[in-house]
Formats: C-alpha cells, sequence, structure tokens
C-alpha cells in the first residue's frame, strides 16, 4: 500500500514540475510581449505605449496610436507565432525522424521558400488585386513543394526516418543551390531586395499575416494534440510504437505535412528564421521532458521566447533602426546551442 | 485459442519462414527454441502483425485479425532495448494501454500501471528516466508494460537476455504464473534451454524456418535433438522434480549449421 502511495506521489509531483514550467514559460512570454511592443526604434515614451495598447480611447497623440496598433503590435505578434510555429515544428520533426538535428530549417523547407520568394522578386510578378502578397504566396508554394518532393520520395522508397532525412538534405541542397542560381542572375538592385528577404525580417509583419500565420497554427496544433500519446510512443523506437498499435508510417506522413504547414506559415511572411525550430525544442525537452501533452506547448513558447526575445535584441542593437531578426537569431542561437550542448543533462543528446 | 496457419515470411530472395503452422491453448507458455536466424524472431513479428506475411493468424474464433485487433490483443515485446529516451518509466508502463490515454491519465489506469511496476519491483523507479535505468532494468520495464496490456498473447523476443540469472527465473516465473493466472498465451524465443525446460509448458524447435519439433520440454529436448539442431553434445538429465537440466558438453567439430536460412 505505501508503495502505491509512494508512486502516485511521484506522478503528481512530476506532472506538477511540468505545469509549473510551463506556466513560467508563459509568464515570461507576456512579459517578453509586453517589452518588445514596449521597444522601437520611434523612442516613444512607455506609459505612452502602454496607454495605446491597454486603453486605446485615452491616446491623444494618433501617431502614437498608429506605431503600436499597426506597427508595433503585428511586428510582436508575428514574432510570437513564427518562434511558436518553429519550435513545435522543430519538436516535430525531431520527434518522427528521432533525430536531435532534425528541423524545418535543415530538411530543406525554409530554402524552398526562399527560392520561391526569390524567383518572384526577380521576375517581378504581382498578382492581380492582391499584389502584395504574392512573394509570400509563392513561398508557401514553394515550400510546399519541397514537401511534396520529401513526402512523395518517401511514399515510393518507404516512409523510415533515414529515408526522410536523406530526401529533405537533398531537397535542402537542391533549393540552396536554386536560390544562389537566382541571385547569380539578378540585377545589384533585385539581388539587395531578394537578400533583405532572406535575412527574415519582422517589418513585413502585417495583421493580415498575423490572421494567416495565427490561424495555420492554431490549426496545426489542434490536429498535433489528438496524436500526442502516438509521438510520445515514438520516442521508444519505430517498432516498439508499431507494437503498441501505432500505424508509424501514416502518422509520420501526417505530421510531416503539418510540420510543412507550419513551417510555410511561418517563414512565408517573414523569410528565413533558423535555429529556433532547431534549439527550442531541446531546451523544452530539458525542462519537461518528452510526454507531448506538455512537450509540445512547452516547445512552442519556448521557440516564441526566442524569437521575441530576438525582436527585442534586434531593436536594441543599433538605437534607431532594426536589424533583420533572421540575423539576430542565428548570431544569439549558436552560442546559446553550444552553452546548452556543453551544459547538458548526462544522456540528453 | 490461437492458430497460426501456413504463415510464409520472406525477406527479398530469402524465405525466412516456411509454411508454418501451429496452434496454442489458453495459458500456454511456449519457448520458441532454435539457432540465431533460424527465423524465430520473424514468427513473433509475423503473428503481431508486424512485418508482410502471407498465411493466416486466428485468435479465438475463425476470423483473422486485422491491425487493429493484432494491437490490442497481441503484445510484442521486441529484443532491442538499447532504444533510450528520456520518458520516465511510468510513463513507458502506461504507453501499454496508449488506446487509453487521453490528455488526462486515469486515476484507475495509473494505479495499475504502478503496481505493473511493483510486480517487477521497480516501483522506486518510476520516476526515473529511461536513459537513467541499466539495460536490464529496461527490459524489466518493458515486460511491466507488456503485462499492464493484459493481452491474449504476449509474444516475448528474448525476455531474459540482457538479465541476470536471479531476474531471468523470476521474469520467467512470472511470465509462467501470469498465464496460468489470466489464460494468456505466452510464446517467448529463447536460447537457455534449461531456463526454457524449467519454465515452459512446451517448445517449438524452429529450424530453416519450419517447426522441428513440438511438445513439452522433458519429452522433446533430447540429446540428439539439441546436436541436429544446435550442433552441441549436451547432457539431458530428467530430474527427480521433474525438470529437464541440459548441461552443454562441447561444440560438434564441422557441424553442417545446416539451420541457417538458406536462399531460396
Amino acid at each position: 500500500m505505501s508503495v502505491k502511495i509512494e508512486s502516485s506521489a511521484i506522478y503528481t509531483n512530476l506532472m506538477v514540475r511540468r505545469l509549473w514550467w510551463l506556466l513560467v514559460v508563459a509568464s515570461l512570454l507576456g512579459g517578453m510581449t509586453v517589452i518588445d511592443i514596449l521597444v522601437g526604434p520611434a523612442f516613444l515614451n512607455v506609459f505612452d505605449v502602454l496607454s495605446a495598447l491597454v486603453m486605446p480611447e485615452w491616446t491623444s497623440d494618433p501617431t502614437v496610436y498608429v506605431i503600436v496598433h499597426s506597427i508595433r503590435m503585428p511586428m510582436t505578434l508575428m514574432a510570437l507565432i513564427v518562434g511558436a510555429s518553429l519550435g513545435i515544428a522543430g519538436v516535430q520533426m525531431q520527434t518522427i525522424l528521432g533525430n536531435p538535428l532534425a528541423s524545418p530549417y535543415t530538411l530543406g523547407f525554409s530554402a524552398a521558400a526562399g527560392f520561391g520568394a526569390a524567383v518572384t522578386i526577380l521576375f517581378g510578378l504581382k498578382l492581380p488585386f492582391i499584389p502584395e502578397f504574392t512573394v509570400p504566396i509563392a513561398a508557401f508554394i514553394s515550400a510546399g513543394l519541397a514537401c511534396g518532393l520529401v513526402y512523395g520520395f518517401a511514399h515510393l522508397r518507404g516512409v523510415t526516418a533515414e529515408i526522410m532525412i536523406l530526401a529533405g538534405i537533398a531537397t535542402l541542397f537542391l533549393f540552396q543551390s536554386l536560390q544562389s542560381l537566382v541571385q547569380y542572375l539578378a540585377s545589384p538592385e533585385v539581388l539587395q531586395e531578394i537578400v533583405f528577404w532572406l535575412f527574415g525580417s519582422m517589418l513585413k509583419a502585417t495583421w493580415f499575416s498575423v490572421a494567416v500565420s495565427g490561424g495555420i497554427l492554431v490549426f496545426s496544433f489542434l490536429l498535433l494534440v489528438n496524436d500526442s500519446w502516438k509521438l510520445t510512443a515514438l520516442r521508444l523506437g519505430d517498432e516498439r510504437a508499431r507494437s503498441l498499435g501505432v500505424n508509424v508510417h501514416r502518422l509520420r506522413l501526417k505530421i510531416f505535412v503539418i510540420v510543412s504547414l507550419l513551417t510555410a506559415g511561418a517563414v512565408a511572411f517573414i523569410g528565413t528564421i533558423g535555429f529556433v525550430g532547431l534549439v527550442a525544442p531541446h531546451i523544452a525537452r530539458m525542462l519537461v521532458g518528452e510526454d507531448h501533452r506538455i512537450l509540445t506547448p512547452v516547445s512552442g513558447i519556448v521557440g516564441a521566447i526566442m524569437m521575441v526575445g530576438a525582436s527585442i535584441a534586434s531593436k536594441l542593437i543599433s538605437p534607431g533602426m532594426v536589424v533583420p531578426i533572421g540575423i539576430v537569431t542565428a548570431v544569439v542561437g549558436v552560442p546559446f546551442l553550444f552553452a546548452l550542448i556543453l551544459s547538458r543533462k548526462k544522456g540528453h543528446w | 485459442m490461437l492458430n497460426v496457419e501456413g504463415l510464409c515470411v520472406d525477406y527479398g530472395s530469402v524465405s525466412v519462414l516456411k509454411d508454418l503452422s501451429f496452434s496454442a491453448k489458453a495459458g500456454n507458455f511456449i519457448a520458441l527454441l532454435g539457432p540465431n536466424g533460424t527465423g524465430k524472431s520473424s514468427l513473433l513479428k509475423a503473428i503481431a502483425g508486424l512485418i508482410p506475411a502471407e498465411g493466416s493468424v486466428y485468435l479465438g474464433g475463425p476470423r483473422k485479425l486485422a491491425r487493429r485487433q493484432s494491437a490490442d490483443a497481441i503484445a510484442y515485446m521486441p529484443q532491442d532495448t538499447g532504444a533510450t529516451s528520456s520518458l520516465t518509466v511510468l510513463e513507458v508502463v502506461l504507453l501499454g494501454r496508449l488506446r487509453s490515454l487521453g490528455l488526462q491519465v486515469p486515476d484507475t489506469l495509473r494505479e495499475e500501471a504502478e503496481e505493473g511496476l511493483s510486480r517487477f519491483g521497480l516501483q522506486s523507479l518510476g520516476a526515473r528516466t529511461l536513459d537513467a535505468v541499466s539495460g536490464g532494468q529496461r527490459q524489466l520495464v518493458y515486460l511491466a508494460q507488456s503485462f499492464f496490456r493484459n493481452p491474449e498473447v504476449l509474444l516475448l523476443d528474448e525476455p531474459t537476455a540482457a538479465l541476470d540469472l536471479r531476474h531471468q527465473m523470476i521474469v520467467l516465473d512470472r511470465v509462467a504464473a501470469h498465464c496460468r493466472e489470466k489464460g494468456t498465451i505466452a510464446i517467448a524465443a529463447m536460447h537457455d534451454l534449461s531456463l526454457a525446460a524449467r519454465c515452459a509448458d512446451r517448445v517449438i524447435c524452429l529450424s530453416a524456418g519450419d517447426v522441428v519439433a513440438d511438445g513439452p520440454p522433458a519429452d522433446t529436448l533430447t540429446g540428439s535433438l539439441i546436436k541436429d539442431m544446435y550442433g552441441v553434445e549436451a547432457g539431458v538429465v530428467h530430474g527427480t522434480d521433474g525438470i529437464t537440466h541440459i548441461t552443454p558438453l562441447r561444440a560438434v567439430e564441422g557441424a553442417p549449421g545446416s539451420f541457417a536460412v538458406s536462399p531460396q
């Protein structure tokens, strides 16, 4: 009897500790989100910004209201959504491929999105009625094509982790080469525009992009919730998961499509963002373990913290201007990853 | 009642199981014996529906098992315990009832999982992660998971390979007791003939993908069978305690090794 009580306490303690971490990272994200809205190149008064944020009807200066509501809020929310999307996409990718180095970036989706955007910019293509969305739509379609390429290859050859990684890396090289070709063909002015897109910048964020990327994030997350335990079982290896009744091939393909959707939704509007999808899942796993009921949301929140943190840093590095966030995530991401590996819990990798 | 009829498994041009048939009654604990590469693991996986196979597997009736039914009624424990994860031991056991798990884990299910851990002396390891326990302890965790599934058929691929002598005996005794109490059919691929003779109530010997001997250990495991099957001379003594003791004496020089799987 005493044994049962002891074990129950262990499970309860485990869940309490995980939910505590969920609360901690969610609170941290909340605080950082407010800071990100307060910070910007316009050097606005903190109280004016808070007033515009909380009680817009009391805002005396319409410029402050416009800056906060039309520029800063979409930028911050987009950073949050992109970070959460990449954090969730990364953890799913590492789970279905059983590989700690997997991420949406390393499997070529971001490179494909970049290629789609670069082609559109090179040829000056514009869609009728919605010309401003031509580049994001092209990036989205191109990322979808990359997903289809890897998916089709895996479907023909066998949906194993090794085949998918191989196909993903081949896709990455293909689209990186095509991207380089487009840049080689471009004139200096067009090249500058392409490179700026590839850097990844929150300045491209609008309420429309927030709605689209946010909608994709919510939809994908709801699809993933149902498969939480199956994904957890997959951490024991394909054979054990199959013996527990998981249709591993079907699960792998389904999650792969969701990851592609999340990644395309994240990078289509703001450009290529690296490292978040790779590192956020590792931090989340160190905090809350591998139970996907908790791991998936925590990985999303950690990804969002990284992106919002990078957004704050991108505004503070050089006062009066905003450094493209894609540069900041990579510069901050590498030493952070090294520190994480050096301080890792034994056996984590 | 488990009926396996005309089971054939091929890996490319290599035929691993050739028209293999047998049946098992509720409560049977069968030791599956044979040298390496004779198809023991393939047979277990084919029964569990984890690899493509020709032939039929019937359980408790005339209808063939669908994949989903297989997962519910048949628990297969793979040989490999190398896959590590930072899942806790308790979570690994809980995963045995994957279909019953939702966003919240019911208290009754959790208590059952905890009892399952206690049965194998693992209660103090519940919160430890799988990568922080030894290979033998991992094997016990997976056994606890298999028992927790409460299946009609328990398929165990070398369940004692990573265990010390004491735990080998304890685990196999538990399996035998579980079969008697619950009417579960257990089929365990094994290499230790003495342990098989001590714990199982029936042995099935495989050679080149087919059954060469099938029956109670005392009647089936003879010196000549062991010599033919493994290329080893062995002393076989039937003890007064009803247990057959098998002592390997020497490997036979120039044994043909005829039981290795041969291409078609």
